[in-house]
Parts: C-alpha cells; structure tokens; sequence
C-alpha cells in the first residue's frame, strides 16, 4: 500500500472518528447501553454462575468479555446506516470524482469501525473493572478479548456497509440488524455457560461468529487459557472478516456502477 | 482563446440505466477551454448523466469524451485532478466546519501543511464564509451551503468546473448572489465552466455558449445571442376578447409585411415581425377586419424560451412537466417552422 492511500485512510478515517464524537447523543447510547446491560444482567442472571461450568464464581466475570462482544455486534452493524446517509448526501460522490484512492475510502470504514469498537471494549472492561470484575488472563488476555471484537465488529461494519450500498434502503437495515441481534446473542454463550445451554443451542452457537469472539475471549482472560480454542476460533474470525471486507469492496464497485 | 485545445470533447456518449431508461442518446458536446459553456435542458433531459460522465462517476453505454486533454475511460485519474465538481446534492460533511471540509478537501488532491490551510482560509474569504468557516456546515443557509460547495470544487485549482444545477433550490436572493460569484469565477484566468441549469433565465445570463439538451441530445448549440437572433425579429403576442376561428385569424396575419410565422391557439396568438413596434398596428387592423377583437398585445424580444419551442418542439414548461412525470412529450411543433 503506497504512502499516499495510508494518508488519505487516515484524513478519511479522522473525519469519520470526528463525526461521531460530534453526535453526543449518538455518543451517549453507545456507551449507556453496555452500562445498562451489565447492571440489568449482571444483577438478573446473577445466580446461575452457582450452576457450575462458568469457570468462574463471580458471574461478572463471566459475562465482561460477552458485554464487549455483544456491543461490538451492536454497534457495528448499524455502519451501513452512515454509509447510506453519505450517499444520499452526495458526499461519496464527491469523493470519488476526486482522485481520492478508492481503497482508502473502504479502509477508513474498516479503520474507523476497529477505533470505535476498540474504545467501547475498552470502556466496558474498565466499568467492569470499577465494578469489582477480575480478569485472570491479565493484559494479554484483555488484548486477545480486544482483538477478538475488533474483528467481530469488523464483519458486521462491512456487512452492513455492503447491505447499506447494496439495498439502499434504511428500513431493510432496521429490518435485519433487528431479526439478526436477538438470536445472535442468545445463540451465544454471552450469558449461559455452554454446558448448561441445551445441546441443540451449543450446536448452534459453534456456527455463530458471536461465540466465537466471545469463546477466545473469555478463554484468553481465564488464567489458563485454552490457546487452541483461543487461535481457532480467532483465526476463523479473520478470515471471516476477510471475507466480509472483500465483500463490501466489491459492493462498493457495483455501487460505483450503479451511479 | 481559439488557440488551446477543448476542454471538453464527447462524442456520440449513450447511457441506458436499468429499465430501459435512455438517460443519453449519442451527445456530442465541445465546450472551448476558458469559457462559460452551460447545458440547458429541463430534468430528465441527460445533463446530470452528462455531468456524471465527464467527471468520471458513470461510465457510458457507448461514446467517447475527454476533459482537459485526458480519456475520461483510460485516464480517469488524471481528469479527476484536473476537475472541480458542484454536483447537484451538495456533498459537503454536515458535522465538520466549513474550513475542516475544505482542508478535507485539499488534502485529498495531495494538498498538505500550510500550503492547504493558506488556501482553505482564500476560499472562506472569496466566498465570504470567513465567519462561519469555524461553525459546523449543518447550520449554514441554502446559500452559504452553496457556496461553500463551489469553494470545495476550487481548492486544488482545477481547470474545468462543472457546476450541476448550482442555483437550484436557492431563495431568490441567495440565487442572484450566485450568480454573481459564477460570473466572477468566470473572469478566473483559464477557468473553463460547464454549467446545467434548468432555468433559461441562468443560461442567458452566465454563459457564454449554451447548448439545448433534450431527450439525451443537444438540440442546437450557439451563444445566447445567436440562438435568439435565428429568431428573427421580435415576438408579438396577443389576447383575444373571445375565442377566434383559427382558420380564419391565421389567414387574416400570414402574408402581412413584416409579419411570419403566426400561430394561433384559443384567445391566444403569437406572431413573429421583423419590427414589433410597427407591426402592431397592422395585426390590430387585420384582426378587427377578421371580426377579432383584441384585448391585450405585447411585444418581446425572442427569448431563450422560444429558442427552445423552436428546437425541442415544445414549450419549456411543457417539457418540464412531462418529464417530470416519465412521459414521453409528443406536443407537436405547432406552426413553429
């Protein structure tokens, strides 16, 4: 990648960073919400952990690394909504009739997206921290946790920007982030230990790219990690957010057509 | 002037979109460099897909165009540093300020350090948004919208401007203030601007040539002047106290001295004369002795609007609306020729 396109990733990427913090409200929620679901959850399934297979005894422990996943899901997949308002605007036309690198414009997306989820991740596990959550796996685990939603946030900012372009309509984004984001997490094992899940449900949850965020990351923040579960299930996490960056890259060229 | 090569050249541009759409139908377009060349057509008409084209957003069905001396199909690059664009929705970051979008802007033309702070706080000041070039673009008017639109097409200093309907949705003051600062730019050394507009009275007014656009090709190009001066003389309209048998109102004026072109419709009749002064009189006189009585008669110079009745066929207005609604206009040119 030439020095220039890294540049313009940056500039484009800035201006992106600039506008949320500029949308307070916006601001607000993204981070009011993982608060309330540690308090409503952490308080409502506060006893299952004496169920036993948490590999904890604290459930706040337990359910940290899954708040963290569950709102990099839901703050990522609403990116194609931003993408949609900057074509209805003209703005991305304007970019592209300058001689703006057009990879650039994609990795701001991802860039930016990776940024957002990486402060909000950071945030929960602080409030967890203040809250009296321990994390075991120390540094290394609470970066391999990072990582891990970083990447999950990565597959669904894209997916939701390809989705974005491709459809053009905002209602079919509500429509399926809505379907999408129940299922998602409670066919994961953000807050029920896999052994007590029905088995069907686990079957489930090992095709569910949540799990596996939340598997690598709960089991690198264990004290002793699982590190075959840890790269397995993050390495699928890559190369499916490879897959969904190449996706949203060749939207992006059929919306190019399209214009 | 003559000298330098086109700015613009496109030859036979055709574009279809989904649903068999024509949007262009074989556009041939010079515009000489250094001039003020607008597109004049109503909506629907295949400027903005012609705009689209020559900026390097669309690519053509079939055709060939260049800008600056660059293929907009081989060397899009090249054309893009070469163009400013003021698309039709502004475009402009709504949350970041009028000057974070210019240094925005600059920077992507490779534009860096003071060198695009210089220019981003000229731009503010030419296009006086010295003041609000700290605020957030969200709170700016239609008009300061606009011109900070124009301001963004200007930071790297292109040499064709295209500016796609700029007035359009601007209070009539807020317009007229454009129009001023289009007729400035136009004074810019070597700046060639191509211009669409849906408003004859815009075309008249900034450009030095003008090109009829309808149903996806130009119709007749010339300046301003020449266009109305293939109209001879002046136009004479006038209102009848009741309707007239058409028959016989036109056999009563066709033939006049002076006198050409007579089209007659209801209480309404429209005549062309070499002088409109001096043939009022005798289109009165004839009239009366037809049994046709005259309630009002005005003389025009011919205007953009009869130059387009003339090429398209139909009246602007006409055309407008059946565009609007996706129908295919077949208003016949009723006595126009």
């Amino acid at each position: 990648m030439s020095s220039h396109v890294i540049a313009q990733t940056w500039y484009m990427t800035q201006r992106q960073l600039m506008a949320i913090i500029r949308q307070p409200v916006f601001l607000a929620i993204s981070l009011v919400q993982p608060v309330i679901w540690l308090f409503l959850f952490g308080n409502l399934f506060k006893k299952v952990v004496e169920l036993g297979g948490f590999g904890t005894t604290s459930y706040l422990d337990y359910l940290i690394p899954g708040i963290v996943v569950m709102s990099a899901l839901g703050s990522s997949m609403w990116a194609g909504m931003g993408t949609l308002e900057e074509i209805e605007r003209g703005t991305l036309n304007r970019f592209l009739t300058t001689p703006v690198s057009r990879n650039a414009l994609m990795n701001a997306n991802v860039v930016q997206n990776g940024i957002s989820t990486a402060v909000q991740s950071v945030i929960i596990v602080l409030l967890g921290w203040a809250a009296g959550a321990t994390y075991p796996g120390g540094a290394g685990g609470l970066l391999i946790l990072l990582v891990a939603s970083i990447l999950l946030g990565t597959v669904f900012g894209a997916l939701s920007n390809a989705l974005g372009m491709l459809v053009r309509r905002r209602e079919s984004i509500i429509g399926i982030n809505t379907f999408l984001l129940l299922p998602l997490t409670f066919l994961s094992s953000s807050f029920m230990a896999p052994s007590q899940m029905p088995s069907w449900m686990r079957q489930i949850a090992e095709f569910n790219p949540v799990n596996w965020a939340m598997v690598a990351g709960r089991s690198a923040l264990t004290a002793q990690p699982d590190w075959g579960l840890v790269l397995s299930r993050g390495g699928a996490l890559l190369a499916l957010a490879v897959v969904a960056v190449w996706l949203s890259t060749r939207t992006f060229r059929s919306y190019q057509k399209s214009v | 002037m003559s000298t330098r090569a086109p700015a613009v050249e496109a030859r036979q541009l055709i574009k279809t979109y989904p649903g068999d759409v024509t949007a262009l139908n074989g556009m041939d377009l010079t515009v000489g460099a250094g001039t003020v060349f607008g597109l004049l057509g109503p909506n629907g008409a295949g400027k903005s897909t012609t705009v689209k084209i020559l900026t390097t957003l669309a690519r053509p069905d079939s055709g060939a165009a260049s800008v600056a001396g660059h293929d907009v199909l081989h060397h899009p690059d090249r054309v893009r540093r070469a163009i400013g664009v003021v698309a039709q929705k502004s475009g402009a970051d709504p949350v970041a300020t009028g000057r974070e979008n210019l240094l925005l802007q600059g920077r992507l033309y490779g534009m860096r350090g003071a060198a695009v702070q210089r220019r981003a706080d000229e731009l503010l000041d030419r296009f006086d948004l010295a003041d609000a070039g700290k605020r957030q673009v969200k709170g700016y008017s239609g008009g300061m919208q606009r011109r900070l639109d124009v301001a963004l097409g200007l930071v790297h200093r292109p040499e064709v401007l295209f500016l796609d309907e700029p007035t359009t949705g601007l209070d009539p003051e807020a317009r007229t203030a454009m129009w001023d600062e289009i007729a400035r730019l136009a004074g810019d050394e070597g700046l060639t601007i191509v211009l669409t507009t849906h408003y004859l009275e815009e075309a008249d007014r900034l450009a030095e040539r003008i090109a009829i656009v309808d149903r996806g090709r130009i119709v007749v190009e010339g300046t301003p002047d020449e266009l109305k001066g293939e109209l001879r003389g002046d136009a004479v309209h006038m209102e009848l106290r009741t309707d007239a048998d058409r028959a016989a109102v036109t056999a009563a004026l066709t033939g006049l001295p002076g006198v050409y072109e007579v089209l007659a419709e209801g209480r309404r009749v429209s005549v062309r004369a070499e002088d409109g002064a001096a043939a009022v009189p005798v289109l009165l006189g004839a009239l009366d002795r037809a049994g046709a009585a005259v309630a009002a008669a005005t003389v025009a110079r011919p205007s953009l609007d009869d130059v387009y009745l003339r090429y398209a066929g139909r009246r602007f207005s006409e055309a407008e609306a059946a565009d609007a609604q996706q129908i295919p206009a077949t208003v016949a040119a009723g006595g126009t020729r």
